[in-house]
């Protein structure tokens, strides 16, 4: 298994990546981060109409290669001005899924400039009970730039919550905390990969757009790579919490920090290839990393479009597992991120073409 | 017939675990088919009709489309009690489910029970488990992603059948009784047993992609109105095989209305239209594949859809058959 591992450089790409305001519909500066980093590579490159980044690495070793596209979405969830109350406040819609819960007293930047700014809020010495056991309407929220904006704020410029990385504590918990880890670690992942490519196959890398509003970039980025098969990295939810009023057992946790990366079998939107599921949970046996797969339900990755495109593309979606995502500061554990990267790397080095040669079962 | 349709639909395969269905599938259709393949996603499709470029000019390429998936339930965590918790693959509702039993593809028989045993109402799914006998974790036969259908024999009542998975087994066995007996044809015919169409349509996406057929049409299960007070629709059991006007996700080529209609009434075959208000059939997905295609869609009316126990009479199967067949063996001219 090739050596690869998470440490300073990649935590500090990662730091970069979740630092840089990439709205869905607005990725250019993510996309720009990721072609200074790919620079040196003289990696094939092309951006599309939606703008996604395409990126080929054609492999080394004759005879027939499968063709993988490996899929990581740029955009986050985020909020655009609509509207100009004055004095650098400002109204504002959410692009993606987010609530008034996750907003209220949240730090953000606004526009290409990182504005900063506050969502503000009513503080408690004014409010009355009756208030205080109400829930929050997005309508009643604004985003206050304290005046920095005059002038420079345009309606339709995107906003996302303030960066503050950290790296928290040491040893197996090792975690990081940030913004916008989904879906930057992916991204981040997936230049990991490019730099690493396998010889055996030819790697197809999308850093798509617009995931958080419907899997749109994915979608045409499918259909251009034409693959034979797709492997999409994300970040999915963790809710792997004790139960604070009462005794029951947790039984909903979707994926759980320190339990590796997360294999989907069904969501939503993809029922994964069992054959992909297989392979890369052989593959997780055979090089000793630890993996968890994620509870069926809701949600979806950039797999449900790829999926479907033109007359079908195997496909499965693997994920690091982060809590507390799509709120102002989530949290990975650096031990899965490392897990994930080793299984989804040694996964496409064991790929040959006749992982496709039986029919689906 | 019968005997086909009793081992299409005691045959377990919820969406995205169609194989054994697909093996059942080939075994019967695999000496009257003039080639057959299976897709990335795992429809089978079956070709009858030369691919000349004779016909070509003469006939259209022509997609039938009957959906091997059926409902079922995936898995999502073992308890430390044995008891394992799942969701939904495909429209299943609480109110089908407690006291209704389930089988894993590894063979696994389980009973589906709901926390606060007393109450009157049905739960949630995420408030249900399946109890397969086990007592923790360690002596579970199930693990987390295995996937279970309904489990229920075939009940033959006459002209009446009752089964699971009628939805859409009994599309597949009019789908296979169609290829056997379309002797000759003037087209290029896809018989497509596609996958997945409980979850979205799915394999009828990839598969009208690849195909890419003049004409569409789907054979599915609708409703009925025909209870006490039931649906209000006009649809019965019993009174022909349904040609579909409009579901709540597609409205019928006019042309293909008209033309299914004339063959019908040619035939000498009973037939009713059918306006189904919600739901939708593999037909949608065909319509919208790559530029557009003319589609209909040729109903079984059924009882009790989505439940374990669906009813449809077998005198509209036969219909169905016979009016697939006689649509199939003549030149089409849609206008």
């Amino acid at each position: 298994m090739a050596n690869l591992k998470i440490g300073s450089t990649q935590i500090k790409l990662l730091e970069n990546l979740c630092g840089t305001l990439g709205v869905s519909g607005h990725e250019v500066k993510v996309r720009k981060l990721i072609l200074e980093e790919l620079g040196d590579l003289g990696a094939e490159h092309t951006v599309d109409a939606l703008g996604n980044l395409l990126v080929t690495r054609k492999g080394t070793r004759r005879g027939r290669r499968l063709r993988v596209m490996v899929a990581a979405h740029m955009d986050e969830v985020g909020l655009m001005v609509s509207g100009d109350d004055k004095d650098g406040i400002y109204k504002f819609e959410v692009v993606g899924g987010l609530s008034a819960a996750q907003l209220v007293g949240k730090p953000v930047v606004v526009g290409k400039e990182l504005i900063p700014g506050v969502i503000g809020f009513k503080p408690i010495h004014l409010t009355t009970a009756s208030e205080r056991s109400s829930g929050v309407s997005l309508d009643s929220l604004r985003i206050d730039t304290g005046g920095a904006g005059n002038g420079k704020v345009k309606i339709g410029d995107r906003a996302a919550f303030a960066p503050y990385f950290a790296v928290l504590g040491s040893g197996r918990t090792r975690a990081l905390r940030a913004k916008a880890l989904d879906d930057r670690i992916g991204v981040a992942s997936l230049i990991e990969l490019v730099r690493n490519a396998p010889e055996n196959i030819d790697l197809l890398a999308a850093f798509t757009t617009q995931e958080e509003i419907g899997v749109r970039g994915a979608q045409v980025a499918a259909h251009a790579f034409d693959p034979d098969l797709a492997v999409v990295l994300d970040c999915s939810p963790a809710h792997d919490l004790p139960h604070w009023d009462d005794d029951e057992e947790n039984t909903r946790y979707n994926t759980r920090l320190g339990a590796g990366p997360a294999l989907y079998v069904a969501d939503k939107g993809t029922l994964s290839d069992p054959r992909l599921v297989r392979h890369f949970t052989a593959t997780a046996g055979e090089a000793g990393v630890p993996f968890q797969f994620r509870q069926a339900g809701g949600g979806g990755t950039d797999a449900s479009a790829i999926h479907k495109v033109r007359a079908g593309i195997p496909s499965i979606s693997v994920s690091v597992p982060g809590r507390y995502l799509h709120t102002a500061a989530s949290i990975v554990r650096v031990s899965d991120w490392q897990n994930t990267l080793r299984l989804v790397h040694a996964a496409l080095s064991g790929m040959n073409p006749s992982l496709l040669n039986t029919e689906r079962v | 017939m019968k005997n086909l349709i009793q081992r299409l639909v005691e045959t377990t395969g919820p969406s995205g675990y169609e194989q054994d269905v697909r093996a059942l599938v080939r075994g019967e259709i695999e000496k009257h088919a003039d080639e057959i393949r299976v897709d990335a996603m795992g429809n089978l499709i079956a070709r009858k009709g030369a691919a000349t470029t004779k016909s070509a000019t003469q006939g259209k390429r022509i997609m039938i489309s009957a959906h091997m998936d059926e409902i079922g339930v995936i898995a999502t965590h073992i308890d430390k009690n044995g008891f394992i918790r799942f969701t939904n693959l495909g429209g299943v509702y609480p109110r089908n489910c407690v006291g209704g039993r389930v089988r894993f593809l590894n063979g696994t028989s389980g009973v589906i029970g709901q926390e606060k045993a007393g109450a009157q109402e049905a739960k949630p799914l995420s408030e249900m488990y399946i109890d397969v006998g086990a007592t923790g974790e360690k002596d579970c036969p199930v693990s987390i992603g295995d996937v279970a259908a309904f489990d229920r024999p075939f009940t033959d009542l006459g002209d009446r059948l009752v089964a699971k998975a009628m939805d859409d087994r009994i599309g597949v066995a009019v789908g296979i009784e169609t290829l056997k007996g379309l002797k000759k044809t003037p087209h290029e015919v896809y018989f497509v047993f596609s996958v997945q169409e409980e979850v979205g349509l799915r394999g009828a996406t990839t598969s009208a992609y690849g195909v890419d057929p003049d004409i569409g049409l789907a054979i599915d299960v609708t409703g009925s109105g025909d209870t006490p007070n039931g649906l209000r629709m006009e649809v019965g059991l019993g009174k022909g095989p349904a040609i579909k006007v409009r579901d709540g996700g597609m409205l019928s080529d006019p042309r293909v209305i008209e033309w299914m209609v004339a063959a019908a009434k040619k035939a000498k075959l009973p037939y009713q239209l059918e306006i189904l208000e919600g739901g939708t059939t593999d037909a949608r997905a065909i319509q919208l594949a790559r530029a557009g295609v003319p589609v209909g869609c040729l109903s079984i009316p059924c009882r009790y859809v989505h439940t374990p126990s669906e009813m449809v009479d077998y005198n509209d199967v036969r219909n169905g058959v016979a009016l697939l067949v006689e649509l199939l063996s003549r030149p089409i001219d849609l206008g």
